[in-house]
């Protein structure tokens, strides 16, 4: 069974029409209530439309965007369908990311939690440096599913040439990306509604599935915990005191980043590698026989071991290396620039630590998304590779294998701002 | 054991999870955290998460409510009942004494509202109880303002919200760091809807103040909604007192809070109701967010939740 929940985000360059088509996603699968409506009608015709529904103006931010007429921050919406014709129906989070200005550390930002990104094109304009720079972002982070909609089919009379054109044009160009993510075009125009939620009839060349179909069924990370290495980061350690009835519990709490836990098995405890078994994993409806990947829950152990939080608790024969240093490709947030040398708070699941940079490795060029050579510095919207070693040992996966637990950020001390998103590549021996 | 077939979580379990997974967060990482309770149907559902986060410990935070003076009876009522069964602490912060120390001027007139004033009363009570997380169930599906917040909101010195200045969110790793003075919002209902709130509250079996299911109450008309009369409203020209059968939507301030005509007595019949309902939560029962078009984030931007 599928995760009746998808995370999705999306992105495109200014005017390809994205608010458009969350709006439409939200008026054809009904989310809009009337107030909104009523909202969105009034504000059409103040702004000199021609009495269509401008679907755009519902997702309308904070004022002060409105009054520059654009978006600034990554914003979140909510929708969910109904099963019908055998399709199970889901719960949907949209991470909409703003295609300008600030665009790398918002879509990083927006990407970090998606299953699913729908990058969004003009039909008249192709493949533009921005929709390359969002597929390899989307890449980047690890992102399973990469949806490309050509938008405003209407304005290319619906060809099936231009679609093309622009398929090919693309594939060659995530080819040389070395992307894993499973990638699907569909034909739209969010304007019209044509296979966004309802199938086109100006495209009969396209027999697919619509945005929202595909969106309805496509497969979440989820959906294979026994694959994934069990990975318990202790968040909390649970000890009652004079509370009546509660002897002498002793629970470790957390949510599982990854995989599954029995009752019964062997684990060790990292990064000390003290060895126990899992004695019961409480919850507060009641213990369980097993969990997995992301349930929240409260380990007990058969043995009596002192463990705090940022500990592992891990399958024995499966457990991380312990490192204290390690090379990571990282977004770099904030106008101070990155520099060798540079301290920072490095927070990983639960652990936290100082970090400092050893190296700069190298630096994404903007333009043609190849690594340049080892940089200065890295700057605001900059993603590179560096080497960093820590304070305290950290457990860490390759990203690649684990969004989780291969996922850090970089905290500057002296203005307490969040100043990278870090993706760990492969672990160096400490 | 049954390790042969294919799990299966909710959207509802993955959502619980994630709130879970916020709050113990905040327990880990801050010295004096706090939740505040209002009695209503978001921070019914947070008690039941903070009971499934730290039970069989006790909570490491206190309960705070701000009271306006202006609160439902039955709401009231079932605060104090549901904070004894729980044996957690609870803190009264009160408008009135803000009033009463001249804090705050309060409104007048046949619109007046005590909304507004709450912001001080909670600024005031975060400061003196020197509170560096504060925890609230506001969901970001409530209104426009709201979809760009962030589970852990920065508030400055003075409390306020800058919406250009946020941090970035990645993962679920959250940034806690503050100076002191500072604090944070929180809030672990982020991604979940109105209707999510009540299919849980169904799930859990959860208790909820009468008022949130139909009943008969004295009412007047106003803005085309309907407002519970008390001893102390001023009618307006040619505005009248009448039964009707009404539910609330959200349990605010009696005075600028609005029910909905319903026939909906049990929690499937409301649950049944929302999932139909066209009208927003906010759209269709809070005055103060229809002042203005902007009146949420003006607001948000002054301190308040
Ligand atoms: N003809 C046509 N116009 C569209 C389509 N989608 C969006 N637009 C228009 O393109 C303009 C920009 O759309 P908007 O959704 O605001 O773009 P955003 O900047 O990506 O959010 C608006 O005038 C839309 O009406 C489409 O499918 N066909």
């Amino acid at each position: 069974m599928t995760l009746d929940l998808l995370r999705f985000t999306t992105a495109g360059s200014v005017d390809d029409g994205k608010s458009t088509l969350i709006g439409r996603l939200l008026y054809d699968t009904k989310q809009v209530f009337d107030d909104q409506l009523e909202h969105v009608a009034e504000a059409s015709v103040r702004r000199g439309g021609n009495g269509a529904l401008d679907l755009a103006l519902l997702t309308d931010g904070l004022r002060a965007e409105r009054e520059q007429g654009i978006t600034i921050d990554v914003a979140y919406r909510y929708f969910s369908t109904v099963g019908r014709d055998g399709l199970p129906g889901r719960r949907f989070i949209i991470a909409d990311c703003p295609g300008h200005q600030q665009y790398t550390r918002n879509m990083v930002t927006g990407a970090s939690t998606a299953d699913l990104s729908v990058i969004l094109l003009d039909a008249r304009h192709g493949v533009l440096e921005q929709s390359k720079r969002h597929a390899f972002i989307s890449a980047l982070l690890g992102i399973p599913h990469l949806v490309v909609a050509v938008n405003k089919m209407d304005l290319v009379d619906f060809s099936k040439e231009r679609f093309e054109e622009i398929v090919k044009e693309f594939a060659e160009f995530t080819d040389r990306l070395g992307a894993k993510a499973d990638l699907v075009y569909i034909p739209i125009s969010a304007l019209l509604g044509d296979n966004v939620v309802d199938r086109s009839e100006n495209m009969p060349w396209y027999d697919d599935q619509t945005l929202l179909q595909l969106l309805e069924t496509v497969e979440v990370a989820y959906d294979h915990p026994f694959e994934t290495p069990a990975r318990f980061p202790v968040q909390w350690v649970i000890r009652p005191q004079g509370v009546p009835g509660a002897g002498d519990y002793r629970g470790y709490a957390g949510q599982l980043a990854s995989g599954a836990l029995r009752v019964g098995e062997e684990v060790v405890v990292m990064p000390g590698g003290q060895r126990s078994r899992i004695a019961a994993i409480d919850t507060y409806d009641g213990e369980l026989d097993a969990a997995l990947a992301p349930m929240s829950i409260t380990l007990r152990l058969q043995d009596e071991i002192d463990i705090s939080r940022g500990e592992m608790i891990c399958r024995a024969e499966e457990a991380p290396e312990p490192v204290r240093e390690l090379e990571a490709d990282v977004c770099w947030m904030t106008e101070q620039p990155l520099r060798a040398g540079g301290r920072y708070q490095i927070k990983h699941t639960t652990r936290s630590a100082a970090a400092v940079v050893d190296s700069l490795c190298d630096v994404v060029d903007v333009h043609t998304l190849q690594r340049g050579q080892a940089p200065q510095q890295l700057s605001l919207n900059d993603i590179g590779r560096v080497r960093l070693r820590t304070s305290a040992p950290l457990l860490i996966d390759p990203y690649a294998q684990n969004r989780r637990t291969g996922s850090f950020i970089l905290i500057d001390e002296a203005t307490n701002g969040t100043v990278a998103a870090g993706m760990v590549c492969a672990p160096t021996a400490a | 054991m049954s390790t042969t077939a294919r799990p299966e979580l909710t959207h509802l379990q993955a959502l619980e999870s994630e709130a879970i997974h916020v709050m113990r967060e905040v327990a880990a990482e801050f010295e004096r955290p706090v939740m505040l309770f209002s009695g209503g149907k978001d921070s019914i559902v947070m008690l039941r998460l903070a009971e499934k986060a730290f039970r069989p410990g006790r909570f490491p935070f206190p309960l705070m409510h701000v009271d306006t003076g202006h609160n439902f009876p039955e709401v009231i009522e079932y605060r104090d009942r549901r904070v004894a069964e729980l044996g957690e602490r609870l803190i009264v912060a009160s408008v009135q004494e803000s009033i009463d120390q001249g804090r705050v001027v309060e409104e007048t007139g046949p619109r007046a509202s005590r909304n507004r004033l709450q912001t001080v009363t909670l600024l005031d009570a975060i400061a003196q109880h020197g509170f560096d997380a504060a925890f609230g169930g506001a969901r970001r599906d409530e209104e426009r303002a709201r979809a760009k917040e962030r589970v852990m909101s920065f508030r400055d010195d003075f409390g306020q919200w800058d919406p250009k200045s946020q941090r970035p969110e990645l993962w679920n790793l959250y940034n806690g760091r503050i100076r002191k003075g500072e604090h944070v919002r929180v809030f672990p209902l982020s991604n979940w809807t109105e209707l999510d709130v009540w299919e849980y509250i169904d799930r859990e079996q959860l208790e909820v103040p009468s008022i949130y299911f139909a009943h008969e109450r004295e009412v007047f008309e106003r803005d085309g909604m309907l407002y519970a009369w008390r001893e102390d409203v001023e009618l307006i020209d040619g505005e009248q007192v009448f039964a009707e059968m009404v539910r609330y939507r959200t349990v605010g301030d009696m005075s600028c809070t609005g029910g909905v005509r319903s026939q909906a007595v049990t929690l499937t019949e409301v649950v049944a109701e929302i999932a139909s309902t066209r009208i927003t939560e906010r759209g269709e029962t809070r005055a103060d967010d229809r002042v203005s078009e902007a009146a949420m984030e003006d607001r948000k931007k002054a301190g308040y939740f």
